[in-house]
C-alpha cells in the first residue's frame, strides 16, 4: 500500500454552536478515486471547504504529502496542489475559453508596464488541454465558456486543474446537472485524471456514478463518517441504504409501493 | 449582417460586445444626418456632440469598467462639482497655483474613491447603496464647505495660459481639449481591459467574484482601485470644466450619473458584470451625445430628446442581449439561426 497523499485526522468543524463535522478520519491516495457520499446536509460541502481552504477546521489535522497543512485561503490550498471544481465547472460564462482557463495565472508577453495578455498562447494551451481529455469538439479558444455544454465546462475546469499541476482534485457533484451521455464523458475524464496519478475526491449522491469510478468510498451521515470501504466490499443497495441513513430507504420504497397499490392511477 | 464574410470572423464579430453599439451609433448618426441636415454633419455640429461626449466619456469608461467588474458608482454625480469646487476654491478663492488646485481635486477624488471601495469591500453592502450614500454625503460636504469658506455657491477661477492650454481651451476655436484627454483615457483603459493581464481580472471579477478570488485575484484591491479611478475621473472632469468656464458651481453634475450609465449600457456592457469593452463604451457615449445634441439640428422640439434616449436605451439593451445570446450559441461548425 503506498502512503496516503492527503490525510485527515480527527477533523471537527463547528459554526458557533452547530457541529457540522465530528471526528472525520480519511486517507486519500495518489492515483485513486475517493468517493465521498452522503445525503444533502451530511457535511460534504463543509468538508470540501476545509480541504480547499475556505474554512479552517475547529480541531484536527490535515496532512498533505507528509506535511501538516493549514490553508489560510483557497489560494493557499491551490498553491499546495489542491484544486476544486464546482458543480457548474467554469464559472465565467461570458469569458473566452482561453481567458477563463488562465484567470489569475495569465500568460504574458512584452516588457515592463506594457506586458500584455498572451491571447494566442492562452487559447492554444487551453484548447490542447481540453482536447487531451477527449473533448475534441472544442477547437476555438475564443469561444465563450457559456456556450459550452455542462460536460464540456467540467472538462475545461478539470483540464485547468490538471494543467496547473494539481495533485489533489476535488470534484463537487460534477455529474449532478448532466445528462447520461455527458456524465459518462465526465466519468471518463475522472478516470484519466486518476491515471495521471492524481488523487481524486469525487463528491456525489449518485451511487451508480460513484461505483463506476470509485476505488474507495466514504459515507457521511449527519457530519460523521458512517462507513469507509473499498471497491467491491458493498453492493449498490447497501450503499444507498447507508446514505439514506440505514434501513429507511427500503422502508420508504415499501411505503411507496403500498401507496401505489392502494391508489391506482 | 454580412453572411458573405468568412464564418470565423463572423463569430468573432458576434463575440465583440461593441457590435450592437456600433450598429446603434450608425443608425443614430444616419438619422440625425438625414433630419439635421448639413449643420449636424458640419465641423461645428460635430464639435457640439464631441464636446459633450468627451467629458461624459472620461467618466463613462471607468464607470463601465466598474460595471464590468460587477460594481456601480453613482457618487460621480457629486464628484464632478466637488472636483471643480475644490480646484476653484484653492486656486481661485485662495489664489494658490493652479497645479495645487488640480492635485487637490484629484486627491479628493482618490480619497472618495478609496472610501467607496473600502466600504463596498468591507461591508458587502451593494455598491449602489454605498455610492448613493457618498453621492449625498459629498454633495452636502461640497455645498456646506463652499458656503462656509467662500460664502457663495459659485466661485470664479482664473487659470494661467499653461493650465488653459492643457485643460480648458478650444482647439480650432470649437473643439474642447478634453476630447484629447478622452482619447488618451480610451487608449489607456482599452489597453488595461483588453491587452493587459489585469483586464482578465476585471472580467473574471464581474463573472464570478468568489471564483475570481479563489483563483488568486486580489479582488478587493482591484475593486478599490477601480472606485478610485472613477472618482478621480469625475474630479478631473470637474476641474477641467472649472478651468474651461473660469468658474465652478456646487450643483453641476447629477446628470452625469444616468448619462454615464446609459452610455455604458448602450455600449454593450452587461449590467450584472463580466462582459463589455472600452470601444463599446466609447461608441455608446458618442451615441448618447449625438442624440442629446443632434436634436437641436432637427426640426423637432428638443423636448423629444429624452424620449429618443429612453427608447434607444431599451433597444440597445435588447439588441445587446440578442448579440450576446448569439455569441454564446455560436460555434464555427454550426450556422447561426
Amino acid at each position: 500500500m503506498p502512503t496516503p497523499l492527503l490525510t485527515l485526522q480527527g477533523i471537527n468543524k463547528s459554526f458557533g454552536p452547530i457541529d457540522v463535522l465530528h471526528d472525520i478520519n480519511l486517507e486519500v491516495y495518489p492515483g485513486e478515486v475517493l468517493c465521498l457520499l452522503g445525503d444533502n446536509g451530511a457535511g460534504k460541502s463543509t468538508l470540501i471547504r476545509l480541504l480547499s481552504g475556505v474554512h479552517k477546521p475547529t480541531s484536527g489535522t490535515i496532512t498533505l504529502a507528509g506535511k501538516p497543512a493549514a490553508f489560510a485561503s483557497p489560494r493557499d490550498a491551490s498553491n499546495a496542489g489542491i484544486a476544486t471544481v464546482h458543480q457548474f465547472g467554469g464559472t465565467f460564462p461570458l469569458m473566452s475559453i482561453g481567458r477563463s482557463f488562465f484567470v489569475g495565472e495569465e500568460p504574458k508577453k512584452g516588457w515592463g508596464p506594457f506586458k500584455t495578455f498572451d491571447r494566442k498562447t492562452a487559447n492554444d494551451i487551453a484548447v490542447k488541454a481540453v482536447r487531451d481529455l477527449g473533448i475534441t469538439r472544442i477547437t476555438d479558444g475564443d469561444r465563450l465558456v457559456g456556450g459550452l455544454s455542462g460536460g464540456e465546462r467540467q472538462a475545461l475546469a478539470i483540464a485547468r486543474a490538471v494543467h496547473f499541476g494539481a495533485s489533489v482534485l476535488i470534484l463537487d457533484e460534477p455529474t449532478a446537472a448532466l445528462g447520461v451521455k455527458e456524465a459518462a464523458h465526465v466519468l471518463r475524464i475522472v478516470l484519466q485524471a486518476r491515471q495521471k496519478g492524481i488523487a481524486v475526491i469525487f463528491i456525489t449522491h449518485n451511487v451508480v456514478h460513484a461505483l463506476t469510478v470509485g476505488d474507495h468510498f466514504a459515507v457521511l451521515i449527519k457530519g460523521a463518517k458512517a462507513a469507509d470501504f473499498r471497491k467491491g466490499e458493498k453492493t449498490r443497495e447497501e450503499i444507498t441504504d447507508l446514505m439514506a441513513g440505514g434501513e429507511q430507504m427500503a422502508e420508504l420504497e415499501a411505503e411507496i409501493k403500498s401507496y401505489m397499490s392502494n391508489h391506482p392511477g | 449582417m454580412s453572411d458573405s464574410s468568412p464564418k470565423l470572423s463572423f463569430g468573432s464579430l458576434l463575440r465583440r460586445p461593441e457590435t450592437g453599439s456600433f450598429l446603434g451609433l450608425a443608425a443614430v448618426f444616419l438619422f440625425f444626418t438625414i433630419f439635421g441636415g448639413s449643420n449636424f454633419a458640419s465641423l461645428n455640429g460635430a464639435a457640439s456632440w464631441l464636446n459633450v461626449a468627451a467629458s461624459l466619456g472620461i467618466i463613462a469608461i471607468p464607470i463601465g469598467l466598474l460595471m464590468i467588474a460587477g460594481e456601480l458608482d453613482i457618487s460621480i454625480g457629486s464628484m464632478v462639482p466637488a472636483g471643480s469646487m475644490t480646484c476653484a476654491i484653492i486656486s481661485g478663492h485662495f489664489g494658490l497655483p493652479i497645479a495645487v488646485g488640480v492635485v487637490a481635486a484629484l486627491c479628493l477624488g482618490a480619497l472618495v474613491g478609496l472610501v467607496n471601495g473600502l466600504l463596498v469591500v468591507r461591508t458587502a453592502v451593494p455598491s449602489f447603496i454605498v455610492t448613493l450614500g457618498t453621492l449625498f454625503a459629498v454633495a452636502g460636504l461640497t455645498l456646506g464647505l463652499s458656503v462656509l469658506i467662500t460664502g457663495t455657491t459659485s466661485v470664479s477661477i482664473k487659470a494661467g495660459p499653461e493650465a488653459k492650454f492643457l485643460l480648458g481651451h478650444f482647439i480650432g476655436g470649437i473643439y474642447q481639449v478634453t476630447i484629447l484627454w478622452w482619447i488618451a483615457a480610451a487608449i489607456f483603459w482599452g489597453f488595461v481591459l483588453h491587452y493587459s493581464p489585469y483586464g482578465n481580472w476585471i472580467l473574471a471579477m464581474g463573472g464570478d467574484k468568489v471564483s475570481a478570488r479563489n483563483a488568486g485575484i486580489p479582488t478587493e484591491r482591484v475593486t478599490i482601485f477601480l472606485f478610485m479611478c472613477s472618482s478621480m475621473s469625475a474630479a478631473f472632469v470637474g476641474l477641467s470644466q472649472a478651468i474651461l468656464y473660469n468658474s465652478a458651481q456646487v450643483s453641476a453634475g447629477q446628470s452625469y450619473i444616468f448619462n454615464a450609465i446609459i452610455s455604458v449600457v448602450v455600449g454593450g456592457v452587461l449590467l450584472t458584470g463580466g462582459y463589455g469593452s472600452v470601444v463599446g463604451i466609447v461608441l455608446g457615449t458618442l451615441t448618447f451625445a449625438i442624440v442629446n445634441q443632434g436634436i437641436y439640428y432637427t426640426p423637432f422640439d428638443a423636448n423629444w430628446a429624452s424620449l429618443i434616449i429612453g427608447v434607444l436605451l431599451l433597444v440597445a439593451v435588447l439588441m445587446n442581449n440578442t448579440f450576446r445570446k448569439m455569441a454564446l450559441s455560436y460555434t464555427p461548425s454550426r450556422k447561426v439561426k
